[in-house]
């Protein structure tokens, strides 16, 4: 199977190879449309800010590359944002693969709750594959302080001011929130069963 | 719901261990990424590890470490200690730490918290800080290690860094570090309470209960300590058992 990870101007990208290798696959970091679009799964991962991740892919012609996959693809985090329509985030339209908008964490004074959302949070209404013998409620690890609605991609739910989607999916194309390479058990779990989809 | 998060702290040197750890379990007490895969094994929900190293030249075995933990450990990492560039942090970013610490440098030229922010995002910058209540029943900022007393309260730097792009901020009490006598409650929840960024209580944690009061009556959103996990004075998964009979959220 040949794995992809597509390299882009948004970190950690390293971690996530690494959690690949833990799992015993090696992928291949790479911005080659052509190694790209003829790999097995690809890997759009991500952090760090929307529109200027998203003038990078497209300065590249990789928006147009990743919208047109038929692979199956996994977005994490910024990665699966920058799959939904729009972002909140500097106003940036995204790749609209989930015709989600992404929006900004509003806490009410005094709920205690703080933007960017960063620990471990549990993941519910769990669904698809990707979720296979992953308990209901597990823990995961967020960093973000946008999040995407829930809607009739979702196919599983986190509460963090309200609840949103913590996981997408459309045909090939799925994302997480969360970032699996850095939520222990569960975490590899999601990433092996991405590679068995 | 969000977890409280506890986070062991592990302080290198020349790319290994140092303070004392009392593990029989594990081969070799000094290497860092053994015992940090221990830690995040029983539970840790994150992992802080605090180069002491002075010189430059050592600072590329650093690297090297942050590599090696990167790959066996799965849970998220920070890096601190003498960071006083964008190009440092890049390095130890692309070696797979997941966010770095600042302090002194921050200090003394806090468009290094702005820069970073822009360069690699505000939730890997982590603004430590080390603070001590003078007489006057101020909270100071410290330099240096807790060498350099500066004429700024903590509240203020802290406000500025988190308006300059600081994600979290790591919080040190010099007055409760290492006396197991519990956490700075009062100015751990005046923080928390100010700032919209979560805040990690550091120095103090000796028993369970200090855990508890931290998060509950401290406000915090995670809790930082050395020794007390070491030398196995407290099991993590004992603390979090404990924690969660308590009321407080945490991950098991």
């Amino acid at each position: 199977m040949k794995l992809v990870i597509i390299k882009y101007n948004a970190g950690n990208i390293q971690s996530v190879r690494y959690a690949l290798e833990r799992i015993g696959v090696a992928a291949e970091v790479t911005d080659n449309h052509e190694e790209i679009a003829a790999a097995d799964k690809v890997i759009f991962p991500g952090v760090g800010e929307a529109s200027t991740a998203m003038q990078y892919l497209r300065e590249r012609k990789l928006d147009v590359l990743i919208a047109g996959l038929k692979q199956p693809v996994l977005g994490i985090c910024l990665g699966m944002q920058l799959m939904c329509k729009h972002s909140e985030e500097n106003n940036t339209d995204c790749l609209n693969i989930f015709d989600e908008e992404v929006k900004l964490f509003l806490p009410k004074k005094g709920d205690g709750l703080k933007v960017p959302q960063i620990g471990w949070n549990t993941i519910r209404a769990l669904q698809t594959p990707l979720f296979e013998s992953v308990p209901e409620n597990s823990y995961c690890y967020f960093v973000h302080g946008y999040y995407a609605a829930t809607g009739e991609h979702t196919i599983a739910t986190t509460d963090y001011v309200q609840p949103y989607s913590s996981a997408l999916h459309r045909d090939n194309f799925y994302g997480v929130q969360f970032h699996p390479e850095k939520s222990a058990e569960a975490g590899e779990k999601i990433l092996a069963n991405f590679l068995k989809i | 719901m969000l977890a409280k998060r506890i986070i062991p702290c592990l302080d290198i040197k020349d790319g290994r261990t140092v303070k004392g750890v009392n593990f029989e379990n594990i081969r070799d007490a000094g290497d860092p990424v053994e015992l940090g895969a221990l830690y995040a094994k029983t539970g840790a929900d994150e992992l802080v590890f605090l180069d002491i190293t002075a010189t430059n030249e050592k600072r590329k075995t650093l690297s090297e470490l942050v590599s090696r933990i990167s790959q066996h450990i799965n849970i998220p990492f920070t890096v601190g200690g003498g960071i006083s560039s964008v190009e440092d942090v890049q390095v130890l970013l692309q070696h797979g730490a997941d966010k770095i610490s600042v302090n002194t440098a921050a200090y003394k030229n806090p468009q290094l918290i702005a820069d970073l922010s822009k360069e690699f995002g505000s939730q890997c910058v982590v603004l430590a800080i080390d603070t001590k209540q003078e007489a006057d029943g101020q909270w100071y900022v410290y330099l240096n290690g807790g060498r350099v007393k500066t004429d700024t309260l903590c509240m203020d730097w802290a406000k500025r860094a988190v308006e300059l792009g600081a994600g979290e901020i790591l919080l040190t009490s010099m007055n409760h570090d290492g006396t197991k006598q519990g956490f700075a409650l009062d100015i751990t929840a005046t923080l928390s309470e100010t700032l919209s960024v979560p805040v990690i209580a550091s120095g103090g944690g000796g028993t369970m209960q200090h855990f508890t009061d931290v998060f509950t009556k401290g406000k915090a959103d995670a809790a930082l300590a050395a020794s007390i996990f070491h030398f196995k004075e407290i099991a993590i998964p004992e603390l979090k058992e404990y924690l969660a009979g308590q009321g407080v959220r945490v991950r098991k």
